[in-house]
């Protein structure tokens, strides 16, 4: 393993893989906060000129956070098929970039590498890769997942309805609900973000979701991503419908603690879905991530917040989730300044999902104090669809009144669809067309039109 | 038209622009209706201000089935529903409403408040150690320590060891301070004067974070110390503040040691109230001698 190169004759030279990692990413505000960045624009290339030399068993071999000390490297490292591994471990970066680019390595081949790579590997060649390179390289990966439905199938891009309401207005969500249905959006799922965290009030709106799921036959899943234990207690206590089970983590377990969620707890969530929830599974988990939380809660062990974003998605691949998606412009711009470091945030965060073998994907969105607007946002969105992701947010006209950020709107996977020539998740497609919202996977005159849900 | 009439308009708009020597502003508009060949035929009148619209009340959509009971139900909401749609994207009307919705948050964060309004307020001005907008946003910690300068001005012109010190920071929203200060502040004052607490010399912070009271507090040596800090607008209103008040705060101190009291604009509690409340909690943190999740109200 050399860390030394030189560029222009200038010599660069490094301390540990950690640096080289942190150095080679593409400029992020998180990992100058962090003081871990690449101070000049050449040294950012020299750290990617190292890491291009550094084989996939040099990147394995040197996880963020040791072995002994942190149950997210255990669960990486132990999941790793050692078969495969041993078939890649002493190609280098570059080779392995070119490998994954080349028109003779198919999906299958990807996925099949997918079980010998830790997150380190995954975070390792997203580093060397351009933005269209991610594009071109998620696009060959599709991952697909059961709850209810099949989502990531050929053909198919999905929307997560958010029906999200400033105080959890039964009212209001259903009247949100209904639009964005009648929209096509919610094939992937129907998922609130409650404003009271209590098991009653999760439990009332975990109810209240799937009466209305059942009443008009919605092929679709639910959820309302409350803290993981309360959403159990629901199901246990009040008998609440669990299609799946939702919870926020991260790339540490020292970032974990400050979700208040642990490996065991996320365990015992999936052993309860799949023991007593309302779905088909076998995929009941729903997890959202986004660079630069395990620094925020100074969990970050030194590491740039690609590689721990890396690190999530091998955390949720043990538990063959259905859903994953980055929230990849919520957290500030501390973290991702403006439109540029969250474009390629989303991009690098869809490529490393896929690439790790789960159900990617993404919450394209941004606060009001980051430098980004709607068109911004709507750019990304197409550039996701053009790589293949699976599903995108979608809230009324993009602005969630709750959450009090700005992501896609109910028009936007629709408009996507159309561009793209893709469908909703066949089930919903066919709904739709019952319904008389869409026709041909196109939407109908009568899109848009919530009312005809209150028919009497 | 033809080469002649061209050539007339050119001659004229080249003979206007002359007109106005030093290239008055007011003269290009006009050039570029006449060269264009159009009558400039302006009306009288003001098209509907677009931010007066209530997205509540707000029903877009053509011939719904039901429009009644749906217009009652999106009532319940405070969203942008209803809004119908053009092929599989928005109407032109909800998008601008959005825009502007949007433009109003993000001069709200980016803008400055303006150092004469400050003035006006009666408070003196100290700059933590961000030196522009763009550190501020980027570096938290920054914005939770005070310049040297804004240290030795606070130690020459703040009253020493006051019972309560009150200050006022833009935190992300500029547009916030404006709008509630010459109301919540003098409320407040006012709310002490009557229960005859002691208050200190206001003053504003400039790109201050919460942060930044446990230094003050410690500079100051107040018992209890408040600040009214512009909160991160959302799009239903840019001009929301908080005030953040703490008992004896000290550099280090944990986060649930803070009160908060949040959602303070017109369409919020509104700042006269919200200041009489301030002034009841920073009441009752004396006599308790506690703040924070260590205060039960």
């Amino acid at each position: 393993m050399i860390l030394k190169t030189k560029l222009f004759g200038h010599v660069y030279e490094f301390k540990s893989v950690c640096e080289v990692m942190a150095k080679a990413n593409e400029e992020k505000s998180g990992d100058k906060l962090a003081g871990i960045a690449a101070e000049t624009a050449e040294e950012r290339v020299a750290a990617k000129a190292v890491l291009s030399h550094l084989t996939l068993n040099d990147l394995r071999n040197n996880p963020a956070v040791p072995y002994e000390e942190d149950e997210v490297t255990r669960i990486i490292q132990d999941d790793i098929n050692e078969t495969i591994f041993n078939e890649f471990k002493n190609m280098t970066v570059s080779e392995f970039r070119e490998w994954l680019l080349d028109e003779s390595t198919t999906p299958d081949m990807i996925r099949h590498a997918s079980r010998g790579l830790t997150s380190e590997c995954v975070a390792g060649v997203c580093k060397l890769m351009s933005n269209l390179d991610l594009i071109y390289a998620a696009k060959k990966i599709r991952v697909e997942a059961h709850c209810n439905t099949t989502i990531g199938k050929p053909g198919t891009f999905s929307s997560r309805l958010q029906p999200n309401h400033t105080t959890d207005d039964p009212k209001g969500i259903i009247a949100s609900v209904m639009e964005g249905l009648s929209l096509g959006c919610g094939d992937a799922v129907i998922g609130i973000n409650p404003v009271d965290d209590s098991v009653e009030s999760v439990a009332r709106l975990l109810k209240m979701l799937n009466e209305f799921k059942n009443k008009w036959e919605v092929p679709t899943q639910c959820s309302v991503l409350a803290h993981i234990t309360t959403q159990v207690e629901a199901a246990e206590k009040f008998g609440a419908p669990l299609d799946m089970v939702f919870q926020s983590i991260a790339g540490s377990q020292k970032g974990n603690e400050a979700f208040g969620v642990t490996v065991q707890m996320i365990q015992d969530g999936r052993d309860m879905v799949l023991s007593k929830g309302t779905s088909t599974g076998p995929n009941v988990n729903y997890f959202e991530t986004g660079q630069g939380s395990e620094l925020s809660s100074d969990a970050h062990n030194g590491w740039d917040q690609v590689t721990m974003e890396a690190r999530c998605y091998g955390l949720a691949r043990h538990f063959q989730p259905f859903l994953v998606n980055t929230v990849v412009g919520f957290i500030g711009p501390e973290y991702l300044y403006d439109s540029k470091q969250v474009t390629r945030a989303g991009l690098e965060d869809h490529f490393m999902g896929k690439l790790t073998g789960i159900s990617m994907g993404c919450d394209a969105c941004y606060t009001n104090h980051m430098k980004a607007d709607q068109n911004d946002i709507e750019n990304l969105a197409t550039l996701l669809v053009a790589a293949g992701c699976n599903y995108i947010m979608g809230v009324p006209q993009g602005d969630d009144c709750m959450l009090m950020y700005q992501c896609t709107g109910f028009h936007e996977a629709a408009a996507l669809r159309e561009i793209f020539g893709l469908r909703p998740i066949h089930e919903f497609d066919m709904w739709m067309e019952k319904m008389g919202f869409s026709e041909n996977g196109k939407l109908t005159a009568k899109a848009g039109d919530a009312s005809v849900f209150l028919a009497k | 038209m033809n080469e002649k009439d061209l050539r007339t308009i050119i001659e004229q708009v080249l003979t206007e622009m002359n007109a106005g020597a030093a290239g008055s502003a007011a003269a290009a508009p006009a050039a570029c209706a006449k060269a264009a060949g159009q009558a400039s035929n302006v009306e009288d009148g003001c098209i509907p201000d677009i931010t007066e619209v209530d997205i509540r009340t707000q029903y877009l959509v053509e011939n719904p089935e039901h429009g009644e009971e749906y217009a009652e139900l999106k009532y319940n909401a405070p969203c942008r529903l209803g809004i119908g749609k053009a092929g599989a994207r928005y109407k032109t009307l909800p998008q601008l409403e959005f825009r502007a919705a949007h433009s109003a948050a993000q001069d709200a964060v980016f803008n400055d408040v303006d150092e004469e309004f400050v003035k006006s307020q009666g408070l003196f001005i100290v700059q933590t150690q961000c030196d522009s907008k763009d550190t501020y946003l980027t570096r938290p910690d920054l914005g939770r320590k005070l310049s040297p300068e804004g240290v030795a001005a606070i130690k020459e012109k703040c009253k020493k060891n006051p019972t309560v010190q009150i200050y006022v920071a833009d935190g992300l929203s500029s547009a916030s301070v404006a709008a509630n200060i010459p109301d919540l502040l003098p409320a407040i004052l006012q709310g002490l004067q009557n229960y005859k607490i002691d208050v200190g010399t206001p003053f504003f912070v400039k790109y201050g974070r919460v942060g930044v009271m446990d230094e003050i507090s410690e500079l100051t040596g107040a018992e209890v110390t408040c600040t009214l800090i512009g909160e991160r607008p959302g799009l239903i209103t840019a001009e929301s503040m908080s005030a953040y008040i703490a008992y004896k705060a000290t550099v280090g101190m944990p986060e649930a040691r803070r009160t908060v009291v949040s959602n303070i604009h017109r369409s919020g509690t509104i700042p006269a109230e919200a200041g009489a409340h301030i002034a009841d909690i920073i009441k009752i943190m004396l006599e308790k001698k506690a703040s924070g999740t260590d205060l039960k109200l």
